[in-house]
């Protein structure tokens, strides 16, 4: 059964990738419209054509002076209309329009939604994905608030359940050159964690994540953030202190107000030359853990603290930008959690490679290896190729093979499929 | 390897201690543009009393350019910022505002400004706009510094914005836009000049940067290699472009130098026509080094195409 829905998934996303084309394809140049300049006529004619064609010109030319003025002069009576009314005295509780007025909408925050569509074929006993499934459409909202301040939201739905994947407020110039973020946010522990999935360059996460950081959905809480750039005459240097209520899934948890969780991060950048530049990480998080609590009462108190560094090399040659690109990818965890047992030192990593070789193509390996948080002497080893295409900036489709080993033993070979889509605001691209 | 919440805490502030202090201002106004296009300008107008840097390099293309921390930095130190607008940018420039920690150039204040305002925009889209007509841009072509009429109206805002800045230097200011507005009523006419016995000629670009250029030079472009805006070539519309431009004798086909060659190529083979690459910024060649040598070098590669085709 499962074979055949992929099988059909497959096709699909085939006949998506190939329809794509002939679409285009019916674009009929724009302005493909007019005649060919006469060329072999009589001199009389064609002076008194020329002279018709100059005289259409200049009229055009005069009807466009004059209608851009008419345009600004226009511009200008209604902002002062604007002022105007804005200077006006609101009158005292007013009831609201009963239609929502095109003036109103102007303050919307930009919307965008992302579909994340995934399917799997294989065999995974230890950790089985369902054949088809909507992993996640993610609405965005984000705005500024005042002058001082925007705001971001993002509420993943997945198939059965909505959460508050972030929402958070951003000072981005408080006195003294700091970021400030306050809200749910997504942790800055390493170089994965803070993305969101649809932005990585897999369908899936690697183990290490799913191990030391989280699990599938990563590490996100309610908190502070700040951020502030160290001016040296080097490199781009940015130190990131964070503080969290202390609740991130099986990895933090707050039996009292008083766990909170920390986190600190260092961010070095460097352009090696105007098409290659290195990125690199450093960052500590510790809090409570879960794994004192007996019958709702903790009576461990026991701690985990993560310890994490990263490293990415980019390349991108500006002259052929858009066809062109490398990223290499490295994180190291090192998480040590205390249990009744005692300290289990893990350590898990990632390395990965994706490489563009057209427009709209790109191909990638990656080989991550990890212990496991709660039983470290228990490893998982995977290895992966993926392939992804993107029709537009807008939406994109990808297939990976992924070979995983659990705990020593158990292998699995699945193949992912996965489809991207996004409507409405266009986002910054990633960095 | 056992680091206390407090020690951590301590080497935190102790690193954040070690970056306080503000940088020695500088006497130059320092003027950060998103192209080498407005810098020139900017440079035109603030000669020796600024310092203009561009964040793209002239022959990168603009739609697409990566938000490094390395720009952060540039608009750290930035007392003005100048922006192309009309979502140009919207790809790489808010992420890189946000994280400058500098008030002067957010969205929206003092140090912020955008050089679309007051200029002529073409291609506004009326009626529905979506994304299945590709990646429009809602509020027009922002590709109107290839009109040199538009410099005029850019050259007077930053002139004004400097001014602002640096109220003390207006007279320095104002005189040196007197003096490019010169020298570009002198250059447009040289230009015009080139290009009046081509008016009306038909052409193809590879993507929509050239209307401004083409209407103020009388070029008329019948067709683009791209599809749609930012999609790429497709057999399909490369086949209709080149029946198109054989049905109305198109032969010159004008690509920007950061895209691939071989689509146009082949369809000057199969046109029997010709490819042109043409800068539309500032940089995109060594010779186009500033303003006045970008429409220089790209009026007299078209005109000379011209002439030899019409010489055929």
């Amino acid at each position: 059964m499962r074979p055949i829905v992929v099988g059909v998934l497959a096709v699909a996303v085939v006949a998506a990738a190939g329809s794509a084309r002939p679409a285009l394809a019916q674009a009929s140049p724009p302005g493909a419209t007019g005649l060919a300049p006469p060329q072999n006529q009589a001199a009389d004619p064609q002076a008194l054509l020329k002279q018709i064609e100059q005289l259409k010109n200049e009229l055009e030319e005069v009807r466009k002076t004059y209608g851009d003025r008419l345009a600004a002069l226009e511009a200008q009576i209604a902002a002062a209309a604007a002022q105007q009314a804005a200077a006006a005295p609101p009158p005292p509780s007013q009831p609201p329009p009963a239609a929502p007025t095109a003036s109103s909408k102007v303050f919307n925050p930009d919307v965008a939604v992302i579909g994340n569509l995934l399917g799997t074929a294989g065999t995974n006993t230890v950790s089985p994905s369902p054949s088809i499934e909507f992993k996640e459409a993610e609405v965005s909202f984000q705005a500024a608030v005042d002058p001082y301040a925007r705001a971001d939201f993002f509420v993943s739905f997945g198939q059965d359940e909505a959460s508050l994947e972030e929402g958070f407020i951003t000072f981005p110039t408080v006195p003294g050159g700091l970021l400030v973020r306050a809200g749910r946010m997504r942790t800055a522990f390493g170089k994965l964690n803070p993305l969101h999935p649809h932005v990585l360059p897999w369908p899936d996460k690697p183990l290490v994540t799913r191990n030391l950081v989280g699990g599938d959905e990563g590490l996100a809480d309610a908190g502070v953030s700040v951020a502030r750039l160290i001016a040296n005459p080097w490199f781009f240097l940015e130190a990131t202190g964070q503080l969290y209520r202390g609740d991130q899934g099986s990895v933090f948890h707050a039996s009292e107000a008083s766990d909170l969780n920390y986190l600190a991060r260092l961010r070095a950048y460097q352009d090696v030359s105007e098409s290659t530049n290195v990125d690199f990480g450093a960052s500590f998080s510790m809090g409570h853990n879960d794994a004192g609590v007996t019958d709702g009462v903790d009576t461990g108190r026991f701690t985990t603290r993560l310890y994490g560094v990263d490293a990415t090399v980019r390349y991108k040659p500006l002259r052929r930008s858009i066809y062109r690109s490398f990223v290499g990818r490295t994180e190291l965890v090192w998480s040590r959690r205390q249990q009744f047992d005692g300290v289990q030192p893990a350590f898990g990593y990632y390395v990965s490679g994706d490489y563009q070789f057209a427009r709209r193509w790109y191909a990638g390996l990656r080989y991550d290896r990890s212990e496991r948080a709660d039983e470290a002497s228990v490893y998982d080893t995977g290895a992966a190729a993926v392939l992804t295409f993107w029709p537009s900036e807008f939406s994109q489709l990808r297939a990976m093979y992924r070979r995983t080993r659990y705990a020593q033993s158990e292998t699995a070979n699945e193949l992912l499929l996965q489809v991207q889509f996004a409507i409405g605001a266009h986002g910054a691209h990633p960095f | 390897m056992k680091i206390g919440p407090l020690t951590t805490a301590l080497l935190f502030a102790a690193i954040v201690a070690l970056g306080a202090g503000p940088l020695a201002a500088d006497a130059k106004l320092n003027v950060v543009t998103t192209t080498e296009d407005l810098a020139s300008l900017a440079r035109e107008v603030g000669g020796d009393r600024i310092t203009a840097e561009a964040i793209a390099k002239g022959y990168q293309d603009p739609h697409f350019v990566e938000a490094k921390p390395s720009f952060i930095l540039k608009l750290q130190k930035a007392d003005l910022l100048i922006v192309v607008g009309r979502e140009l940018e919207i790809g790489w420039l808010p992420p890189l505002i946000q994280q400058s920690r500098n008030a002067k150039v957010q969205a929206g204040a003092e140090g912020y400004l955008d050089a679309s305002q007051g200029v002529r925009i073409l291609e506004i889209p009326t009626g529905q706009v979506t994304r299945a007509m590709g990646d429009v841009h809602p509020q027009g072509n922002p590709h109107y510094w290839l009109d040199p009429e538009n410099a005029r109206v850019i050259a007077k805002s930053v002139c004004a914005k400097l001014s602002q800045f640096r109220p003390a230097d207006r007279a320095y200011f104002e005189q040196r836009l007197a003096a490019f507005n010169a020298r570009l009523t002198d250059a447009m006419a040289r230009w015009t000049a080139q290009m009046a016995p081509y008016k009306g000629t038909k052409v193809v670009t590879y993507h929509r940067s050239f209307p401004n250029f083409a209407d103020r030079f009388g070029l008329d472009i019948i067709g683009y290699v791209e599809p749609r805006p930012g999609i790429p070539p497709s057999p399909g519309h490369t086949l209709d472009l080149i029946q198109e431009m054989k049905r109305q004798n198109v032969k010159l086909i004008l690509v920007e130098p950061y895209f691939d060659l071989k689509t146009p190529e082949s369809v000057a083979r199969a046109v029997g026509g010709q490819v042109l690459v043409v800068p539309p910024s500032v940089g995109g060649v060594k010779e186009a080094a500033d303003f006045f040598g970008l429409f220089d070098y790209d009026v007299t590669l078209i005109a000379n195409a011209l002439k030899a085709t019409a010489g055929k």
